[in-house]
């Protein structure tokens, strides 16, 4: 049901934003009303989320750690697997967000008669990697639009993503990978028996919207065309808050920007906030010191324990006839 | 005769895991705890139900105490509405969990795990869900939901391996103690934790072993070990002014083969001069609360510090416990200190300062032996040892809670001839889990747990193939009650030993007689003898 419906939702905004293209009142819903309300909830909702996690305090100090502890001088502490200091952790949250450290790890059991093999398996981590990574730069390239003069190194990032010209207009890697790796990553979610059963709505629709804008984006820079200069127009009026519709956007460019912003506007209350939870988990972004520094939690209270003295009362007898010393005899002694 | 055995199955089945129902199968889940230990313990809605009733006697307003201790926890732990908030469902961490490796139950993925108590977060705490409902991944809370919770909380041994394995560090282990905490509250507990737990209130350890048996029972111990070595050794028990208070698990002293651990950590104190003591209130390690509530963790573990107070000890010192030591690392100086009452911890043999522990002051004995080791204060005949072929298991708590891997190895290098390594995906910080972790050690849960430890006994065998290994070493009381029957379950000719037994076994003390017989009061290899030959490898790749 996932994939289908998910499916369908996609598919009702690309007509919703054809439809809507096509007239005059439709297009100032598209350009001005839609991307600004999204836009509000985009950054309305990460604020309240991040809010949210910030203001849940973390009482204990409980980083998973996933190497050698530092103890004693002459055993080698793994600095950033686990690290004791929190410039290591920082170090650790480093390679977490900038290079999926966790997934790196990742191995695929299988069985074979009765015998687990547990075998390298990269390519979520290779996936999900040069996903990540091509559409930070996809969004970064982007920057040519709204901002004028361009950013030197959003000239330089053309450059070097341009690199391997294929034909004209310039091919971009970064597209071509974003692509595959959304292909990839949906393929897997759908194949896997394991993925597919816990899969929800959510997790095959914010892929497939994903690719609705990659694909639409894609057509409008290589197939059909759009008027780059109509398009830079109309991210400058929007960014400057001086919103103009100019003339020759384009059906694609429509269905683009109403997927963009329903992606936006539900990033807040989906898991893609992921993005902004990975820096704040406390597994992974504390120093494991827990022994070596003091760490404090701010809702302690006390509770009810079982007193040494109340002990000592329930098994006086029996602590003297074992000749075990109670403790008004050392107190005494 | 492996055909008889439990059939492990790599397909998952067709269903639904919005569907909450379970059905409760003798030998898959744990028996309710009785009323008269949540009485004990003061802990709510206690009463006579098991889990195969069709009527929990769930408290009238179950549902609201439910939500309300959601809301409570997700304001209390970021952990808790993080986890809640953030898992993409990649499945990184899906066959990651050894419970789901060896029953292949779906609702036994981590991910899935969790997400049985996500759905009702999101249905009733998230703005998509009570919107959208199951389309935003909510599901309702029913009676039937309570029933699924309390099977696959009980089915998950806070082992954290999937941890390891999540691009966000979803601890699926925190997320099952909160669940438990939350099933608390309407009085569902196990019986095999309360009423240890409830007995280390009171009692002092979960054997609820009164002070004269203590002290019998170290003693039973100290004439056992005079038998072997000739030397009688001291029994300090509850002396004010010791350097040192020794805190150990109570199975230390009243089970097999934990027991020739003691004999391993007596033989090691004699030999060193030790100014300790042990102590018949604090008389265990092992932390029950940390599988029942935060709050009955605080609980228990307050007696340590409690004692090394009243004794006056300078710092202390713990024996080879698994989630005994994650409380103590990770929880305790929060919950229960600040230690400033005892002194940073210094070897009074090697004058070593443990600035690894210098707020907590509680130093692992295999931080203190090695480091005894490697300025040789200590004389070894590993020899002694040669009849076993030894592996290691790390345990999941020390592993994933604290690091400590590399000082258990060092002791048994040095004490053992012949160490091999299990493969290199199931040790270390990706150990597995002996699979009756976490309070799952029951006799009714069998079935689970040998399914659960399948992964753990697999990689053993795969040892015990190649290089003839005859004993897992460990360092975990629980590893040590249950490993034996996995090990004779799923790979017989596997004994099961602490590491201070092997440790024990090769000390050579001072005034010893003529060592004829090992810790275990088996005859020591002869010299002469040849040593246990591998069979032919047999070749996995791993
Ligand atoms: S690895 Fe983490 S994010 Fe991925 S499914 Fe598991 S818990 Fe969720
Ligand atoms: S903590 Fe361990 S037992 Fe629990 S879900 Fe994770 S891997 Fe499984």
């Amino acid at each position: 049901m996932g994939p289908l419906s998910s499916a369908i939702g996609v598919v009702a905004l690309i007509v919703l934003a054809a439809l809507a293209g096509a007239s005059e009142p439709g297009r100032v819903v598209l350009g001005l009303v839609i991307p600004y309300a999204a836009l509000a909830t985009f950054l309305a909702g990460i604020c309240y989320r991040l809010v949210q996690w910030a203001l849940a305090p973390v009482p204990f100090r409980i980083p998973t750690t996933c190497g050698q502890q530092k103890s004693l001088p002459w055993i080698k502490s793994a600095r950033l697997d686990n690290p004791s200091t929190g410039l290591g952790a920082v170090g650790r949250m480093a390679l977490e967000v900038l290079l999926f450290r966790s997934l790196f790890r990742n191995n695929q059991a299988e069985l074979y008669e009765r015998r687990f093999v547990f075998g390298d398996s990269k390519y979520l981590w290779l996936g999900a990697l040069a996903f990540h990574w091509s559409l930070l730069i996809v969004l970064l390239r982007h920057l040519r639009l709204p901002v004028e003069p361009v950013p030197q190194f959003v000239l330089a990032l053309n450059a070097v993503d341009g690199f391997f010209q294929i034909g004209a207009p310039v091919l971009y890697l970064s597209n071509l990978i974003v692509l595959g790796a959304l292909v990839y990553l949906l393929l897997r979610r759908w194949r896997d028996p394991q993925l597919r059963y816990i899969s929800q709505f959510s997790d095959y629709f914010a892929p497939l919207l994903l690719l609705g804008i990659a694909v639409s984006g894609m057509l409008m820079r290589y197939g059909a065309g759009a008027d780059v200069v109509a398009v830079k127009r109309f991210a400058i009026g929007l960014a400057t808050f001086q919103p103009v519709l100019p003339e020759g956007l384009g059906l694609l460019f429509w269905i683009h920007l109403l997927l963009v912003s329903a992606l936006a506007a539900c990033f807040p209350f989906s898991k893609l906030m992921h993005m902004g939870g990975v820096f704040l988990s406390p597994t992974r972004n504390l120093a494991n010191n827990s022994r070596i520094k003091r760490h404090i939690n701010p809702w302690n209270y006390p509770v009810k324990t079982h007193t040494y003295a109340e002990w000592e009362h329930e098994f006086h007898d029996k602590i003297k006839a074992a000749g075990i010393p109670l403790d008004e005899e050392q107190k005494n002694g | 005769m492996a055909d008889e055995r439990l059939k492990i199955e790599s397909v998952p089945p067709k269903s639904d895991w919005r569907d909450p129902k379970v059905e409760f199968r003798k030998g898959t889940f744990c028996y309710s705890a009785a009323g008269k230990h949540l009485e004990a313990l003061d802990l709510p809605n206690p009463r006579e139900w098991q889990p195969t009733d069709a009527d929990w006697k769930l408290p009238a307003d179950w549902k609201q105490i439910i939500l309300d201790g959601m809301r409570e926890r997700l304001k209390k732990y970021r952990s808790f509405r993080l986890f809640m908030d953030i898992c993409v469902r990649c499945g990184a961490c899906a066959d990651k969990c050894h419970y789901f490796l060896g029953s292949n139950d779906p609702k036994n993925m981590p991910m899935v795990r969790a997400e049985l108590l996500r759905s009702v977060y999101r249905r009733y705490f998230t703005p998509a869900g009570k919107a959208f409902g199951s389309l935003a991944g909510g599901r309702e809370l029913t009676e039937e939901v309570i029933k699924e919770w309390f099977y696959y909380f009980y089915q998950c041994s806070e082992c954290r391996r999937c941890s390891v394995f999540c691009p966000f560090g979803i601890d699926t282990a925190e997320v099952t103690m909160i669940g438990r905490e939350l099933l608390g509250l309407l009085g569902i507990n196990i019986n095999w934790v309360t009423k240890p737990a409830a007995d280390c209130f009171r009692v002092g350890n979960h054997l609820g072993i009164q002070p004269h048996a203590f002290k019998d029972s170290l003693e039973f111990a100290a004439e056992e070990l005079e038998e072997i070595t000739g030397i009688q050794v001291d029994l300090p028990i509850n002396r004010k002014g010791a350097e040192v208070l020794f805190i150990m698990p109570s199975a230390d002293y009243f089970a097999t083969p934990h027991y020739y651990t003691l004999l391993g950590y007596m033989s090691l104190f004699h030999e060193i001069g030790l100014d300790f003591t042990y102590s018949a209130y604090a008389s265990e390690g092992g932390n029950f609360g940390m599988f029942t509530s935060h709050e009955m963790m605080k609980r228990l573990n307050a007696k340590i510090y409690d004692e090394a107070r009243r004794l006056g000890v300078k710092w202390i010192l713990g024996g080879e416990c698994g989630h005994m030591w994650r409380v103590l690392h990770q929880y305790m100086d929060t919950m229960n200190g600040p230690a400033d009452f005892l002194e940073p911890p210094v070897s009074p043999i090697t004058g070593t300062r443990f600035d690894n522990a210098r707020t907590t002051r509680m130093v692992h004995i295999s931080e203190f032996t090695a480091d005894l080791l490697y300025h040789n204060k200590l004389k070894l005949d590993p020899r002694r040892n040669d009849r076993w072929n030894v592996t290691y298991h790390d345990s999941c708590n020390p592993a994933r809670g604290m690091g400590l891997l590399e000082e258990p190895r060092y002791v048994l290098k040095r004490s053992c001839n012949n160490f091999f390594e299990m493969p290199a995906n199931t040790i270390r910080e990706q150990t597995f889990c002996c699979g009756s972790g976490s309070g799952l050690g029951t006799d009714e849960n069998l079935e689970i747990r040998l399914r659960g430890g399948f992964p753990r006994a697999n990689a053993v065998r795969h040892v015990h193939e190649k290089h003839g290994v005859n004993m897992l070493a460990c360092m975990c009381a629980i590893d040590k009650a249950t490993m034996p029957a996995l090990m004779e379950y799923w790979v017989p000719g596997v004994e099961v030993a602490g590491v201070h037994e092997l440790l024990g076994n090769a000390l050579v003390m001072t005034g010893e007689k003529e060592r004829t017989k090992d810790l275990r009061g088996e005859p020591l290899p002869q010299p002469s003898m040849a040593q246990p030959q591998p069979p032919a490898a047999e070749v996995i790749n791993a």
